[in-house]
């Protein structure tokens, strides 16, 4: 084997260092929307996956309108696609909560099933609207290509992009949970609906925008995603398992978990991936993963909610 | 059920109409030649076959996620029986189809082809696409005596009776693409990686062999990653350490974007570091994009830009059925053989009898010489003796052929694999 200079050595290590933090990031991205919904509402929103898609398909949905009729605004579109993302999702999301969601949250278990009926749902209007074919929209050429600080490391832009965006979207949607109002008032109704009422907080249009506001951020994984890989009738489906262990080992009712969580499970995995095969580092991870929920089921960070 | 390619373009529906009212006035016409024997003499095992029909069936996946693959499949399927009904059908008669939809779901393709050969008596199946689905229909075809014509390049270590293998095997696609890089790229040192299931293991241990025992060079890293997996980074980082002459890759499916963006952004790209491929058709490209695949290398049989005229008029005949946009990657095209080989048997056999059909394509000598990929013949071992590729990729998402080997003779039972 040929010897290798130290800095190549550091190269490596630094560019393996981002690929971890890139994981993260992407962990993250998609756990975010994930649990909102599922710690301040306790529905498990099987069809989170598809919400991603429908940003995923409106930013293509994006590509090719700006590139038929504007293609001058080539470089700018993506970021109305992503707030189109946001808003064509976040819609669809209170339009799903307003039909059935709202019908079902004395029964849990039923959710999970009839959000799970959602998804095959939305997959199959994905293939009958859009094709069986992936899709990648053209994506502006700044975010194409790699970042090179020095001759031998490529920090590819998508994934600082991404990175970017999580940063973005995590710390609104802490201002938004923890310092706004409407985040009070979110709280106070996972605390206890009933004196929230009571104190005249319309519960029912909290549940409403919070659903909403969880699918919006789906939307904006799922178009933020497009740089990465292409979008296909049942991309959700791939990303739907890692959005759930995130979540539940980061504990369900914690943002702060959910963060500490995605960043753990993505430095473990991309670290052992880089010694032994990416299949068995997977199931190191997940084996750590049911080890420590085994002593902490409760997840990582639980914070203490009277039920 | 006969449902179509979910698609929004209305030409597509348009032509179909056309077609149909085209194809009219030559039933009428061959019905009224009469020259064909009567059924009875043709089948004698109660197959669906009439004086004037005979019924086939198609099983692929028309939803689930397998329909992106399969959709070029079953059109090319029925693009081949419309033009041998509008030659005059076989043994004077016209060739009817049942369509089932395995749904990307392997019980539910043994189920259709169950029915199609038990309640629908069809005389031959076109159909299944992954090694999955093959498995799951062989067992009904073998217990209820069917044919299917199986078109996917595929891990081989299987041979039945029962069943056609238009697709090249393992050793036909590989051996010939790694000696094509150890000589032209002088390459020594090979990473493999692929998605981790029975195809992509099953070619890697055949490359790792003739890697090392054929070329004298070396497997310098091995990985596999999870069906659906979109993060490379690590995987990136470890070629990158490893410095490989060859990336030899077999990542399929909607990971195969995600694993040839990265490469790109990680400026790992065909001025610095050769790459192959044995997954990737004209099909997966309009997902990759041209661009991030631009000088790298696909071992096929088959590119929709060959240079002959069979490739021609076939490329012409497809778009005008089934648009303008549409694109054929390698196993579009082996889908297309499948009916040709299939009316060569029945008519040397001047039977529909599915011994006797299976008997004639054993002798080992039925040649279609109208094929697109060119001259191919079949095997007594119930595969196809066929030419190996490998294409160069361009940005507008077609392949120049850089390399063509000689006829390869098929072996799905390459020795130490059993």
């Amino acid at each position: 084997m040929d010897a290798y200079t130290s800095s190549e050595l550091i190269s490596i290590f630094a560019m393996q260092g981002f690929s971890g933090i890139s994981l993260f990031s992407v962990l993250l991205l998609m756990a975010l929307g994930l649990a909102i919904i599922f710690g301040q509402m306790g529905v498990i929103n099987m069809a989170h996956g598809e919400f991603m898609t429908v940003g995923a398909y409106t930013t293509y949905f994006m590509a090719t309108l700006t590139e038929t009729y504007l293609p001058s605004f080539m470089p700018y579109y993506f970021v109305f696609a992503i707030i189109m993302a946001f808003i064509v999702a976040g819609i669809l999301g209170y339009l799903v909560e307003f039909a059935f969601i709202r019908h079902l949250y004395k029964r849990p278990l039923d959710t999970l099933l009839a959000t799970w009926g959602l998804s095959l749902i939305m997959q199959q209007s994905f293939r009958s609207l859009f094709g069986a074919r992936e899709v990648s929209p053209t994506l502006p050429e700044w975010l194409l290509g790699s970042y090179q600080p020095t001759e031998t490391i490529y920090i590819p832009i998508n994934g600082m992009f991404v990175l970017g965006l999580t940063t973005v979207i995590t710390i609104g949607t802490y201002y938004l949970m923890f310092k706004s109002r409407w985040g009070l008032r979110v709280r106070a109704t996972t605390q206890n609906r009933a004196m929230s009422g009571a104190v005249g907080i319309n519960t029912k249009k909290v549940d409403r925008y919070t659903f909403a506001l969880g699918c919006g951020i789906a939307g904006i994984a799922g178009a933020a995603f497009t740089t990465i890989a292409s979008t296909g009738p049942t991309t959700g489906t791939l990303y739907i398992v890692d959005t759930f262990m995130v979540v539940v080992f980061g504990g369900a009712m914690s943002l702060f978990g959910t963060i500490a969580s995605a960043f753990s499970i993505a430095q473990t995995q991309s670290i052992l991936e880089f010694f032994i095969s990416g299949s068995m580092a997977k199931v190191y991870t997940l084996f750590a993963l049911v080890l420590i929920l085994m002593f902490k089921p409760e997840g990582l960070f639980a914070s203490k909610v009277r039920r | 059920m006969r449902k179509t390619s979910s698609s929004l373009l209305p030409n597509t529906i348009r032509r179909r109409i056309a077609k149909g009212l085209m194809a009219l006035p030559a039933a009428i016409l061959l019905s009224s030649i009469g020259m064909s024997a009567s059924a009875a003499d043709v089948n004698t095992t109660g197959l669906a076959v009439t004086d004037d029909t005979v019924t086939v069936g198609i099983l692929h996946s028309l939803t689930g996620t397998m329909a992106i693959s399969e959709t070029g499949a079953q059109e090319a399927e029925k693009l081949a029986i419309s033009q041998i009904n509008a030659m005059g059908g076989i043994l004077g008669r016209q060739i009817k189809i049942i369509q089932e939809d395995g749904a990307s779901d392997w019980p539910t393709f043994a189920e259709k082809g169950r029915k199609l050969l038990v309640q629908d008596k069809v005389a031959a199946v076109f159909g299944a696409y992954t090694s999955a689905s093959r498995k799951a229909v062989l067992p009904v075809f073998e217990k209820e005596n069917g044919l299917l014509y199986y078109p996917t390049f595929y891990e081989g270590l299987e041979q039945s009776k029962n069943v056609i293998y238009a697709g090249q095997e393992a050793t036909q696609q590989i051996l010939s693409g790694l000696d094509w890089a150890a000589k032209e790229k002088e390459a020594k040192t090979f990473y493999l990686i692929g998605s981790d299931y029975l195809w992509p293991r099953t070619a890697m241990k055949i490359a790792r062999k003739h890697i090392e025992n054929e070329l004298g060079g070396t497997v310098v890293g091995e990985d596999y990653k999870p069906l659906g997996n979109t993060q490379f980074g690590s995987v990136i980082n470890k070629i990158r350490l490893k410095k490989p002459d060859v990336i030899y890759a077999a990542v399929v499916g909607g990971s195969n974007v995600a694993w040839f963006k990265q490469l790109k952004a990680a400026g790992i790209t065909s001025k610095k570091q050769t790459l192959m491929t044995i997954s990737v058709t004209e099909d997966d490209v309009l997902g990759i994009g041209g661009e991030n695949l631009e000088g790298f290398y696909s071992v096929m049989k088959y590119f929709q830009s060959q240079d002959n005229p069979n490739n021609k008029a076939f490329v012409t005949a497809f778009k005008e059925m089934w648009g303008e946009d549409s694109v054929i990657g390698d196993g579009t095209q082996a889908a297309y053989l499948g009916p040709w080989l299939w009316k060569a048997a029945v008519e040397r056999a001047g039977s529909f009898d599915i011994d006797k059909v299976v008997a004639e394509s054993e002798k080992g000598d039925i040649e279609l010489t109208t094929a697109p990929e060119g001259y191919v013949k079949l095997h007594q071992n119930h595969h196809l003796w066929s030419k190996t590729r490998v294409g160069e990729w361009g940005k507008d998402g077609q392949a120049t052929v850089v390399y063509t080997s000689e006829l390869i003779e098929p072996n799905p039972f390459p020795a130490g694999y059993q």
